[in-house]
């Protein structure tokens, strides 16, 4: 048996360790001496070590259940050092689901009784910490009786383990009520502190509660106007502000009870007007009490100079150089938009103004201006929004004056700022765009001029690509009501889709629309199949697994298959609107009829139904062409797959690779499907000089 | 309430863990690699807040450490920032120029000022100086009991 070394020692050997492997060992041998010293009786103060050292290595990451009686066993010993760990042991290891928790239950009585105030706080702190419903029970008669009659030391601390019982327990609070009433006179700050928050928590538990203790709102008021008012306090004082912590829970406090009640708000009203014009905002401190004033008072019946003056301090808020200011401030008058609409609105300029931030936490600036998004002030509004991104196309669709406008809006975003907008915004354009049908034509000639003039912007480029694949036809055409005519001749059309698959600039997502689009084209065109075919096959060798695969498949359909490319149309399913789903299978289905017809098949022209699930068993003549759509299963795709739009745009066109012919296409998932690596643990074993100098460089340092 | 306190490195080395509701150890691990990425990933200037399901999160650097505390929704995040500051100082004035090192050493002792300064989730005392009063005296008594078991076994 090795001996075992010093707490201190053992971590300079673990952290000089130069990989995870050597690591690995110290710890082993470590741990298996610590073992076989747990299994020895007694080895004087050596115990408290050994569990240290196991509570160290827990921390790392390592397994360390087997010290769960080791510290039931330090707990119940009479030496103070042993019952600190053990205690801390409790706490890391133990928690109420295992069974050696319960053990301790007795120790912990004992502790509560006991004549050191440092050991009754262990228990108190232990039990507030891990203490099952059971031990609750077991032991609220015991806190309810420190609650009554000990030092401030413990009575703080009672309270607080009051909290947690009466948390695990409900029933309870009925006991803790009275004891909690008579803690509000005492001067420990302490105490007070504690005792506001076991009231908080009788009052959110219990209605009848919180309507006995609306009686405490003057004493509330009063200790609260102390605070304020009194000079500077030592013990007490945070930058100039005179106990904060206190204070922010005693306006929780007084939320509560104001909460529905005009009584209990009145009460309070003229003590919030003085802290929020008195505090101090100039430290953070100061400006956590305005905060939490500014919320009860939005949360109370208070007067409406009252309410504005909380919204002004908001307004304030949303103008201070420190970025944690503006971010509360802007959450806060997003919970309030409903209610205050109007004072909210006065400081619309400001809130707009925030867009501007680069950071995203900041940037609920645009949710917040899209609440205050109406009728009147829509087309100003869109204009300041235009850097924002996709939470404009909902504002956009609920006011939008007419189709060709909401579709013009969508457009300009995308162009002014398609990268920031999020993954199913394509889907749902696409879907919108479909739906419009009076203005395919127009989108088509818009989105394709638009992919002329630029192509770095990604959702923008897949739509537009889409949309040629689509409407082609359209496109080709060349007449257009709503637009200048312009001659868009297919080399044209090519060349657009072949610049977005050829740009470095293009993600294999956006190549996968640009091949899909080409590939759709060669059912709209009639002259340059040739020159998609040659397109299509050169990525048939592509470095991009999911392009090669698909590519590989159209040159299938091309080779083997060329009355089938017009299934090709249907590929491309979109979200979870069924109608979609059904007109395109519609028109699936009608060119399977003329396909069936071309074999000499079938009678009976399929019905769009029977498109959506084929029978796999048919003995007509187009039996094979049947055996074959027979592997394409045609079902509206579940919502769940939106949700999937979000992750990857990959992860939707691996679904429709399940749906060909070659099933071997499924395994593309695991290729394509790129996770946010969430995993970041760079190994930095070696005690390399920088190392050691952050490790060394106080906290403190500003 | 706050729901747990996570202290790391800047590679993500965990220093400290407070967890103030029971939670499973596979779940806990879940929790640090999350918070750990997360944090890790903000930018330099960037607010210091964040929203984890249903949870705030308020995180401060603090030379080569990060402070993660995670709250209830209904919390006060700037007052959450204040308890980071606290536990901070409360350190500072116990070690003297604390440093990350500090703490890796003297892990317990870190628990145990946390424990002096928070309960179930809750600030139990809100002056620095009684604080830093009652660790001093658990240390002597902790001292005393040790010297005094150091004693006996010198004389039997």
């Amino acid at each position: 048996m090795s001996p075992s070394i010093p707490l201190q020692e053992m971590i300079r050997a673990i952290r000089s360790a130069r990989t995870q492997c050597e690591e690995r060992g110290v710890i082993q041998r470590e741990c298996a001496a610590i073992r076989a010293q747990f299994r020895q009786v007694d080895n004087g103060g050596a115990r408290s070590h050994n569990l240290a050292k196991l509570l160290y290595v827990h921390m790392l990451g390592y397994p360390a259940h087997f010290g769960q009686m080791e510290c039931v066993r330090m707990i119940a010993s009479p030496r103070y050092s042993e019952k600190r760990v053990g205690y801390l042991g409790a706490m890391m290891l133990l928690d109420e689901k295992q069974d050696a928790s319960l053990l301790i239950t007795n120790s912990i009585k004992n502790d509560l009784a006991h004549s050191n105030q440092y050991v009754q706080s262990l228990a108190l702190c232990t039990l507030a910490c891990m203490g099952s419903a059971e031990m609750c029970r077991d032991l609220a008669p015991e806190i309810d009786r420190l609650l009554r009659a000990s030092n401030s030391y413990i009575k703080k601390k009672a309270a607080l383990c009051a909290v947690h019982i009466v948390r695990k327990v409900h029933d309870l609070g009925e006991l803790f009520a009275p004891a909690a009433r008579s803690l509000l006179a005492e001067k420990n700050h302490g105490v007070l502190h504690g005792a506001v928050v076991l009231i908080t928590q009788l009052c959110e538990r219990n209605p009848e509660a919180l309507e006995r203790f609306r009686k405490t709102v003057p004493d509330l008021v009063q200790i609260m106007k102390g605070l304020v008012i009194s000079g500077y306090s030592p013990e007490h004082d945070v930058a100039g502000i005179s106990d904060p912590f206190l204070q922010v829970r005693i306006l929780r406090l007084l939320r509560i009870l104001g909460r529905h009640n005009e009584t209990a708000s009145d009460a309070m009203n003229d003590l919030l007007a003085q802290v929020a014009t008195n505090t101090d905002s100039t430290k953070t401190v100061g400006n956590a009490v305005l905060y939490e004033t500014v919320l009860t008072v939005l949360d109370i019946k208070s007067e409406s100079g009252l309410r504005v003056l909380a919204v002004n301090i908001l307004g304030r808020f949303l103008l201070n150089n420190d970025r944690n200011i503006r971010y509360i401030a802007m959450t806060s008058l997003q919970r309030i938009v409903g209610t205050d609409h109007n004072a909210v609105q006065r400081h619309r300029g400001t809130i707009v103004d925030c867009l501007k931030d680069q950071d995203a936490s900041v940037n609920r600036a645009l949710e917040l201006s899209l609440a205050l998004v109406s009728a009147s002030n829509i087309r100003t509004m869109m204009k300041e929004l235009a850097q924002a991104a996709s939470g404009i196309f909902h504002a956009a669709e609920r006011y939008a004056p007419s189709q060709r406008w909401h579709i013009d809006t969508i457009l300009h975003v995308l162009t002014t700022a398609g990268g920031d907008v999020r993954d199913e915004t394509v889907p749902n354009l696409i879907q919108l765009i479909t739906n419009t049908s009076e203005l395919h034509c127009y989108t088509v000639h818009k989105l394709y001029r638009a992919l002329l003039t630029d192509i770095s912007q990604p959702s923008l480029v897949q739509v537009a690509c889409w949309c040629i694949g689509e409407y082609g036809d359209l496109l080709l055409k060349g007449e257009c009501q709503e637009t200048e005519p312009s001659q868009v001749t297919e080399d044209d059309a090519l060349d657009a889709l072949e610049t977005v698959l050829q740009s470095h600039m293009s993600s294999p997502a956006t190549r996968g629309f640009a091949l899909t689009a080409t590939m759709k084209l060669s059912t709209r065109i009639t002259e340059n199949v040739d020159r998609i075919r040659s397109i299509v096959s050169i990525y048939g060798s592509c470095m991009d697994v999911e392009l090669q695969q698909r590519a590989v498949e159209y040159n299938a359909l091309f080779r083997k298959y060329d009355h089938m490319r017009y299934l090709t149309s249907v590929l491309y399913v979109i979200g979870s609107n069924e109608e979609a789903v059904v007109s395109i299978s519609v028109r699936c289905s009608l060119q399977v009829c003329d396909l069936l017809d071309l074999l000499g098949g079938s009678e009976e022209p399929l019905q769009p139904s029977t498109a959506l699930g084929l029978p796999n068993s048919t003995s007509t003549a187009g039996g094979d062409l049947l055996d074959l759509l027979g592997g394409l299963e045609l079902t509206p795709l579940a919502p769940g797959l939106t949700h999937a739009h979000t992750h990857t745009h990959t992860h939707t066109h691996t679904h429709t690779h399940t749906h060909t012919h070659t099933h071997t296409h499924t395994h593309t998932h695991t290729h394509t499907h790129t996770l946010v690596e969430t995993e970041r643990e760079p190994e930095v074993k070696n005690l390399t000089k920088t190392k050691l100098q952050t490790e060394t460089s106080s906290l403190r340092i500003k | 309430m706050m729901r747990f306190l996570l202290l790391f490195s800047r590679q993500g080395k965990l220093r400290l863990q407070k967890w103030f509701t029971p939670i499973s150890e596979r779940e806990k691990k879940k929790i640090i690699r999350d918070m750990t990425s997360m944090v890790l990933a903000r930018q330099p200037r960037s607010c210091n807040f964040l929203h984890w399901k249903d949870l705030k999160i308020i995180y401060k650097r603090y030379a080569s450490l990060y402070f993660c505390l995670a709250v209830d929704n209904q919390e006060n995040e700037l007052l959450a920032l204040e308890v980071i500051h606290r536990y901070v100082e409360l350190l500072d004035k116990y070690f003297g120029n604390v440093c990350e090192l500090d703490i890796i050493f003297n892990f317990e002792k870190a628990y145990f000022i946390l424990d002096e300064f928070l309960i179930g989730g809750e600030i139990q005392e809100t002056s620095k100086q009684v604080v830093n009063r009652c660790i001093e005296s658990s240390d002597m008594l902790q001292e005393d009991d040790s010297s005094e078991w150091y004693e006996v076994e010198l004389f039997g």
